[in-house]
């Protein structure tokens, strides 16, 4: 069976800067992989090249036997299937939240609004948001406005659904409701990249745990194996920040 | 009170002036007035079709120029520099050389088939200028929106275009609003410049009377029809300017009703 995502030897520099140093990252179908690593180590990064959102300096990536990374290759239908969800939500302010998730369908799939509407709609009522359908981002929560924004993304039916710290910018009592959607992703067989700071959900929701230290992914493993009994001393030192911050 | 003391000197000091009545007679000359009052207001239609005509093409070729300069990537590139020679060019050239030389100019060449109308040229010309300034105004908007919008909606596989018209350009367009009503506000008064190249507007109108009386009295006519228009049309843009600032400072709670109503069509 081909992987859902494949990515080998990916480097990537911003001028002097170097941020991706090789990597090499396998994805099954269904796989659930949770990124951790210290803030600089490429995580983000690493989700906008496989997004092509940043152009890449060396390297491959393939969705599903497919070669994105080739010259001629038409970017934006690439990107239909690999779908992103920010950190910072980027929801659309001037759209409703029904419009922000039927842009896509509508304007790149070429849906009838009327179809992509009551799609949208059926994902809206999944994740609870029904009612906020007539509603715009700048009226909802931030637990809500990053469910809006993994339903924008999902409207598109992603291959693979890449997630970039998607809670780091909620209050605390607003990350479960998000991190209850992304588990119910899981378990419904998406396959996920998820970069995260939230260690006791890559426990519990990851199928693996790739470590990135200095633009390179230095250990991988079973998150019980990664997040107990990491082999490298650079793992040990972060996990140990990580518990000492109370974190896991 | 201050300011009433202050305007009250001033008068004061006018009135008593040693050449008041004679002044009197050349600036403010009731009959005069009267008579040349129906005339100018009938001739500033002219000015008022010129303005919002102009208005409207100007709006759709300012966000032409602003687009085309905001495209990214070496494949945009003849594109944004002939937009950036065209903006640099029409802000170097005062409006009423470019005026004089195009209106005067192209007739003046006799091509088959091009209008000879002055009203065309003048249409054309406010339009080549003016568009030069509101496309700066229209990519100030358009740079004021974050990247990260623009990675959104690429991420969901918008090409560059549909990323401008529906995700940049709409909310570029918003915050630009009033200062492109400052400029339309400019371009009303700058309709006078056409009546060098023979367009009988409220200005040229203005000229004549004037002539006909040995008088000034209808240039203080066609003043007073500027400030009646012009004056609300500055009054509502510091309104809505206000209204934005309040909205932003309350935490850009909005009414969906009246957005739907404005900005609808860019959807």
């Amino acid at each position: 069976m081909t992987a859902a995502l494949e990515v080998q030897g990916l480097h990537k520099s911003f001028g002097q800067l170097k941020v991706l140093r090789g990597i090499d990252l396998e994805v099954a179908e269904h796989e659930v992989i949770a990124l951790i690593g210290a803030s600089g180590s490429g995580k983000s990064t690493l989700l906008r090249c496989i997004n092509l959102l940043e152009p890449i300096d060396a390297g491959r990536i393939v969705i599903h036997g497919e070669e994105i990374t080739t010259k001629g290759v038409k970017v934006d239908r690439i990107r239909r299937r690999v779908g992103i969800v920010f950190q910072a939500f980027n929801l659309f302010p001037h759209m409703r939240v029904l419009d922000n998730v039927t842009l896509g369908p509508r304007k790149v799939l070429s849906m009838a609004r009327a179809a992509s509407e009551s799609d949208a709609t059926a994902l809206l009522e999944r994740f609870g948001l029904a009612d906020k359908a007539g509603d715009y981002p700048d009226q909802l929560s931030g637990g809500q406005q990053q469910r809006v924004a993994i339903v924008r993304a999902l409207a598109m039916q992603p291959d693979v659904l890449l997630l970039d710290e998607v809670t780091s910018a909620l209050d605390p009592e607003l990350v479960a409701e998000v991190l209850n959607v992304i588990r119910e992703l899981a378990s419904g067989g998406m396959t996920m990249v998820i970069a995260t700071h939230e260690m006791g959900f890559a426990r519990d929701t990851a199928n693996r745990v790739c470590f990135l230290d200095d633009g390179r992914i230095l250990e991988q493993g079973p998150p019980a194996q990664m997040l107990s009994d990491p082999q490298q001393p650079r793992t040990r030192q972060f996990l140990t920040r990580i518990i000492e911050a109370g974190r896991l | 009170m201050s300011t009433v003391v202050f305007f009250g000197v001033l008068a004061f000091i006018v009135v008593n002036a040693p050449g008041w009545p004679r002044f009197q007679e050349a600036f403010l000359n009731g009959p005069i007035f009267e008579k040349s009052l129906p005339k100018l207001v009938s001739k500033f239609w002219v000015n008022v079709q010129l303005f919002l005509m102009a208005e409207v093409l100007i709006l759709l070729f300012g966000l032409l120029l602003a687009v085309l300069r905001s495209l990214p990537g070496p494949v945009f590139f003849p594109l944004r520099l002939l937009a950036t020679v065209y903006v640099d060019m029409f802000r170097a050239l005062p409006g009423i050389l470019v005026i004089l030389m195009l209106g005067l100019g192209i007739p003046a060449l006799r091509i088959e088939g091009v209008p000879k109308d002055e009203f065309f040229y003048a249409l054309v010309v406010l339009t080549l200028v003016y568009s030069a300034y509101v496309s700066e105004v229209y990519r100030a908007g358009i740079e004021s929106v974050h990247p990260s919008q623009a990675a959104a909606a690429r991420s969901l596989g918008l090409t560059q275009l549909q990323t401008m018209r529906y995700v940049v350009v709409p909310q570029a367009v918003r915050r630009v609003i009033p200062p492109l009503l400052n400029d339309f506000i400019g371009l009303q008064k700058d309709t006078v410049l056409v009546s060098y190249i023979g367009v009988v507007e409220i200005f040229r109108e203005t000229q004549i009377l004037s002539a006909a009386e040995f008088n000034f009295t209808p240039y203080v006519a066609t003043a007073l029809v500027f400030v009646v228009v012009t004056i609300p049309l500055a009054r509502f843009t510091d309104w809505l300017i206000a209204r934005e600032r309040s909205r932003r400072n309350a935490g850009g709670i909005r009414v969906p009703s009246r957005r739907g109503r404005m900005f609808g069509f860019l959807a």
